[in-house]
């Protein structure tokens, strides 16, 4: 199967920001949700991904095509939204509709109608009068009814509100119904990235912590709750990334073979309280905070 | 158009066993009788927004649990054993029977206080 998406050891440098050696795929038909605290370095690599900076050292294709040698040829095929593009304000969203469709050969008019219907946009209305959530839908609508083989979004659900993110996620799972689209998107809503996608890709400062597949990333993932564990901050176990201990009560977190994990704390004498699987949020926060490589 | 699932984030089991324990019901409740096809797992994705990673778990689990059948080019459909629903209910009934005794035994029960027990909620039924 081909990757849509490509980087081998990119680096890039900026005089306050490393990013270091990436390299990820992303195979065709998938959805991948990069995750990161701010600063973490999921912007640079959708720019880098969209042409529109260039790699210190290593290199990146995009649906077989090598950036930023081929990019003309390939960018007709990548969607890309972010929260930075403008719309000509004195114009009508039905203006720049028929402005995109004229650039691009493969707008689906129908489809463009469907959004605006389910997004709840006037088409008539000028953008200088739209809301935040107006001003992102009709970004996406735009995108999205080019029907790009790669979407590539950058925090598309921040700053909705509920029923708008709703709508958005909606039509971001209908993409999947076409098995040879592909999306990357960035997110700080863990919650999004965590029902959405199949890969995650996980950054810290310019690193790539992780980038596997959803269900083997979160089932590596436990949180023990236990008693009888004497001086929690000295326990030494494979995978431990996290002790806290109040009174007798123990919590740790646990990033790989949780139960050998607790068979081990079995044998040093604890009692158990509950093993639970952890939600991406507290994971992201245990790596985030604990600084380990996860 | 596929029906969707009712899937929660505020539920603490992780996706997959929520899809699996969904099925389960519609099986056990006789929606879905043993050969109905089930969606396929890009449309149950779509449906119910979810990932499709997370849909094949959920359908691979439910093949080793002998709920479903996939069969290659064809989809997968509800397991033609005799009575899947039968062994549906018979596992939960086992999953109570467990719990039941369990908290029996936390709260310090003999065995035959909580036959006991049962016997009397069985005549009060």
């Amino acid at each position: 199967m081909q990757n849509a998406i490509e980087f081998q050891n990119v680096c890039k440098r900026y005089p306050e920001f490393y990013l270091d050696n990436l390299s990820l795929q992303l195979p065709q038909g998938q959805i991948m949700g990069l995750v990161g605290v701010n600063g973490a370095g999921k912007s640079t690599t959708m720019r880098l991904l969209m042409g529109l900076i260039q790699p210190d050292s290593g290199s990146v294709s995009v649906l077989g095509c090598k950036l930023p040698a081929q990019q003309v040829a390939v960018k007709a095929q990548i969607g890309y939204a972010s929260d930075d593009m403008r719309m000509y304000k004195n114009e009508t969203l039905r203006w720049h509709m028929g402005f995109i469709q004229s650039v691009y050969g493969n707008w689906d008019s129908r489809y463009a109608e469907h959004l605006l219907t389910v997004f709840d946009l006037k088409a008539d209305q000028k953008t200088k009068g739209f809301s935040h959530g107006q001003r992102v839908k009709a970004g996406l609508l735009l995108v999205l009814a080019r029907r790009p083989k790669l979407v590539v979004l950058d925090e598309p659900t921040t700053g909705l509100d509920p029923v708008a993110r709703e709508e958005v996620l909606t039509e971001l799972a209908e993409i999947l119904r076409n098995e040879e689209r592909s999306v990357l998107f960035s997110s700080h809503n863990t919650q999004d990235v965590e029902q959405l996608s199949d890969t995650i890709s996980f950054l810290h400062k310019g690193k790539l912590l992780d980038s596997q597949d959803k269900e083997i990333y979160l089932d590596r993932w436990r949180r023990v709750l236990c008693t009888g564990i004497s001086n929690a901050a000295a326990l030494s176990l494979p995978g431990l990334v996290r002790a806290k201990q109040n009174g007798s009560l123990c919590e740790l977190v646990f990033n790989r073979n949780p139960e050998h994990a607790v068979a081990r704390l079995n044998e040093l004498g604890a009692q158990i309280s509950s093993v639970e699987p952890m939600s991406l949020e507290k994971i992201f926060v245990a790596a985030v905070k604990s600084g380990v490589h996860v | 158009m596929t029906e969707g699932l009712f899937l929660s984030q505020q539920d603490s089991r992780p996706m997959y066993l929520q899809i699996m324990e969904q099925i389960k019901q519609k099986v056990r409740a006789g929606d879905w009788p043993a050969g109905h096809p089930l969606p396929s797992i890009r449309e149950l994705s779509v449906a119910t927004k979810v990932s499709v990673i997370t849909v094949k778990r959920a359908y691979t689990e439910l093949e080793t649990e002998g709920v479903i059948v996939t069969q290659a080019g064809r989809g997968s459909f509800v397991a033609d054993v005799m009575d899947v629903q039968k062994t549906l209910i018979e596992a939960e009934l086992e999953k109570y029977i467990a719990g039941l005794i369990g908290a029996g035994r936390t709260l310090g029960l003999s065995d035959n206080r909580i036959i006991e027990l049962v016997k009397n909620a069985l005549v009060a039924d």
